[in-house]
């Protein structure tokens, strides 16, 4: 279920890396109504987000359920080479979680 | 008597053992520090007050909102916030009048630039403040979105 999870781009431009990465979540907000049972269907949303740098925290994303359906999230961070690590990982409001890799281009 | 203690013993392990499965108990370690309560709260003062440690901001021309100024759709709307401003610890994405109105909050490292980008849903038309903490201080940014379908009903 975890595998392509998170898609992850990271590319070099002079001294600066521009991460973008896209998540799938369904970040439901408990605030929706099933329109068979009309009855609430429960939050569920991804909470924090930890991005790494060859394993050195660069961005730490706090959400709530206002973050919309599949997120996206983009940064940028100084002091990169290319072919280093970039990682991250996403920790949702039910104890889930998922997290992806990739090197910089 | 000590069929009894036995019995015992395994009805509350076994209850233990639902209630792990059923996602009850489910280890949170990584999560100790998700600001639960600010997230929670329902006033934009209240929401900073308990994040940041205070609600009280000046308003920058060092930050800069990139919004749609109409979205069709309240619950993808593309939000970038970026700033000129040193030494910043994190920036903060308010949406003022959804029911909660903090949506984001991204704490950054010392080299990471102040740039970040991201999708919220928004219930109606808000304005978005983006709040930034630099040097210790809060520093703010406005930028009104008028919606057409909001993002926060079925």
């Amino acid at each position: 279920m975890a595998k392509k999870s998170i898609r992850i781009r990271a590319k070099m431009k002079g001294n600066v890396t521009e991460v973008k990465a896209l998540m799938s979540h369904a970040m439901e907000t408990g605030l929706r109504k099933d329109k068979k049972t009309d009855k609430k269907i429960p939050a569920h949303f991804i909470q924090e987000v930890k991005c790494e740098h060859n394993g050195k925290q660069v961005l730490l994303a706090e959400w709530g359920v206002a973050v919309s359906k599949d997120p996206y999230l983009s940064f940028k961070f100084s002091g990169a080479n290319k072919g280093d690590k970039i990682s991250i990982s996403w920790y949702d409001n039910m104890g889930k979680s998922a997290s992806a890799e990739s090197t910089i281009k | 008597m000590k069929r009894r203690a036995f019995l015992k013993g395994t009805i509350a392990s076994s209850i233990a053992g639902v209630a792990v499965s059923a996602g009850l108990l489910t280890p949170r370690i990584v999560l100790a520090e998700w600001p639960k309560a600010s997230f929670d709260a329902t006033s934009v003062s209240k929401s900073l007050s308990s994040l940041l440690g205070s609600d009280r901001y000046s308003a920058s021309a060092d930050i800069k909102i990139k919004a749609p100024d109409i979205a069709e759709n309240g619950s993808v709307v593309p939000i970038t916030v970026s700033t000129s401003l040193p030494k910043i610890d994190s920036i903060t994405v308010i949406i003022e009048k959804n029911p909660s109105p903090l949506a984001a909050n991204f704490r950054l490292s010392p080299n990471t630039e102040g740039f970040v980008s991201t999708r919220v849903k928004m219930g109606k038309t808000s304005d978005l403040i983006a709040i930034v903490k630099s040097d210790g201080k809060l520093y703010s940014a406005k930028k009104t979105v008028k919606v057409t379908i909001g993002g926060c009903g079925g």
